[in-house]
């Protein structure tokens, strides 16, 4: 129920981030959702990509410093306060939310919301019970 | 408790020091003045004789020497003796620049076996030992250094020399090797080889004496734990003589230098004016019982501290703290002296690679201290809250270490070019000159 977040350093110099896309073009990998922290002088570029194994190693080769890191991909209602429903399930239990950013499936009218929690388990538990289940790697690459 | 190798000097009072130093330095002033033409020109310059230097107190009014000064009178030009009186020579490895040949009578080296003997000794050391010596055999001082002294002691010496790990390792089990004498950073890598092959429970080791490069108070701690070892430190330098100028004692805090053979000054590097004790500066040798080869007043460029505080051990010879930089590489911000050695120090034990950049840079009047510092993957992490927490500690183990505030960038790795060069390491935008 789990999604692998690849997230990269990246220092906060012109021309970083295009490098960067550059690369992941190149290799055909295809980003589906991408957000970036910044703080002063660096920045963690966090994405969610079609082939993380494939990505691992382009960014290995290239001598990038990169983590991946398990995320919850939460799929959202097509109404409103979707979003709302799922961070006032994490919210009553007491689960905190570290970061947040969506993106859209292919699939027309369908968005996911990703979510990096302390604890995984439990979060995936709330939110199942509350009919928001987050879908695994697999669901995803099938949606891309 | 505490052993010595010569109680009666090491334990000398300080007059009696002082009255050593008194007679062997204006010994030493003539016998250079008459037989070496570069020193004398030197002292004439500067208007000087022999008959000026009446004690240790004269000692300012003598000129100094440098390494540009070993480069100029190469190979010979320094010499006191004729090449007929000395048995032997060494030399510097010549990373820098022309190497440095220092040449010895049959004297000269069983001083400097004695001073060798001394260190081993203070780590506990006896004719019961093993020494096992893994410094480099050869023109370089270490090798030939320790098993000199290891001789001296009685010791039942193992000239290893350096490299082949699974010779050194199976000569430690089947010798049962006491003592380890190599530079701290193959005591380290022994020491993980060691735990590798499962062997921590077949070596001897007690003690461990390293020196010949820079090694920090963390590395003696995981020195220590992953040999089950007490780690000393001993310095010198081959223009000197070689290892054994000074040595640790059970306290571990500084190196107790071997005032009958040495005279140690601190100056200000810039000015070189005698700074007191207790002041940082450059260190500064003068040999007073050398035969062929006596530098007198010779710059080491290594940044340290003398002390005269009594030392447990019972020895009353001044002590020197671990060299902190090198007075060529120093760089003054807000007025205080910072050295590219304390920063690659603080790296390290954060975690960090020592492939740093400094920007110096002056904004508004003020100097601005930049350290470019690259990433790594140990130190990077997914949540941005962790990856600051850890730029700060690092930041503020700089300041507690630098007394300076650094800024901190952190860059891709592998970004910042590898070199030996001060050059590279060391942007200066102040235009101070
Ligand atoms: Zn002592």
């Amino acid at each position: 129920m789990i999604v692998n977040q690849i997230s990269v350093f990246i220092e906060n110099a012109p021309g970083s981030m295009s490098s960067l896309t550059r690369l992941m073009r190149e290799n055909d990998i295809n980003i589906r959702a991408l957000c970036i922290a910044e703080v002063n002088n660096f920045g963690i570029l966090r994405m969610i990509v079609n082939d993380v194994y494939a990505t691992s190693s382009v960014l290995k080769n290239a001598g990038y410093v990169f983590k991946i890191t398990p995320v919850l991909a939460v799929p959202l209602k097509d109404e409103a306060g979707g979003l709302g429903v799922v961070l006032d399930v994490l919210g009553d239990s007491g689960i905190n939310v570290e970061y947040i950013y969506a993106f859209t499936a292919s699939q027309k009218g369908k968005a996911y919301v990703v979510l990096r929690v302390e604890d995984n388990e439990k979060a995936i538990k709330v939110l199942a019970e509350h009919h928001c289940t987050p879908v695994s790697q697999a669901e995803l690459d099938i949606d891309s | 408790m505490e052993n010595y190798f010569q109680p009666e000097i090491e334990c000398a009072s300080q007059e009696q020091i002082r009255a050593w130093q008194n007679e062997r330095l204006c010994k030493t002033v003539k016998h250079v003045y008459n037989n070496v033409a570069y020193y004398r020109e030197k002292m004439q310059e500067k208007g000087i004789t022999p008959d000026d230097i009446r004690s240790v107190d004269d000692l300012h009014k003598l000129p100094f020497l440098t390494k540009d000064d070993l480069r100029e009178a190469y190979p010979y030009g320094l010499m006191a003796l004729p090449l007929s009186e000395c048995v032997r020579i060494q030399s510097t490895s010549g990373t820098t620049g022309r190497r440095v040949i220092a040449f010895y009578t049959q004297h000269d080296i069983d001083l400097w076996d004695e001073c060798c003997a001394r260190a081993i000794v203070a780590a506990g050391g006896t004719k019961d030992d093993v020494v096992h010596v893994s410094y480099g055999y050869g023109l370089f001082t270490g090798g030939p250094g320790l098993n000199g002294g290891s001789h001296k002691v009685g010791s039942l010496t193992l000239p290893m020399s350096s490299g082949n790990t699974d010779r050194q390792i199976q000569f430690m089990c089947d010798l049962g090797s006491t003592i380890l004498c190599c530079t701290p950073s193959y005591a380290a890598y022994l020491g993980e080889s060691i735990r590798e092959r499962g062997l921590r429970d077949k070596i001897k080791l007690k003690a461990g004496i390293f020196g010949a490069e820079a090694w920090s108070e963390e590395m003696r701690r995981d020195i220590e734990k992953a040999l089950g070892i007490k780690a000393y430190d001993i310095y010198g330098l081959t223009e000197i003589s070689g290892p054994g100028v000074s040595f640790e004692c059970s306290e571990q805090t500084g190196m107790h230098i071997n005032e009958d053979h040495f005279i140690a000054e601190i100056i200000d590097p810039d000015t070189g004016e005698v700074l007191p004790e207790g002041e940082k500066g450059e260190l500064v040798f003068s040999c007073i019982t050398k035969e062929a080869f006596p530098l007198l007043r010779y710059r080491t460029r290594d940044i340290c501290v003398l002390t005269r505080k009594p030392c447990s051990c019972g020895r009353t010879h001044v002590k020197m703290s671990k060299p902190m930089g090198r007075s060529d590489d120093m760089l003054i911000i807000k007025g205080v002296n910072v050295f590219p050695s304390q920063i690659e120090t603080v790296l390290i034990n954060k975690g960090y690679p020592a492939n740093y950049q400094i920007v110096v840079s002056r904004v508004k009047n003020s100097d601005c201290l930049d350290i470019q510092v690259e990433m790594t993957s140990e130190m990077f992490s997914d949540s941005m809250g962790q990856v600051t927490a850890r730029e700060k500690e690092l930041v503020d183990a700089l300041k507690s270490m630098l007394g300076v505030y650094a800024n901190v960038k952190l860059v891709a790795p592998k970004t910042i070019a590898r070199s030996e060069g001060k050059a590279v390491r060391i942007i200066d935008n102040r235009n101070l000159h």
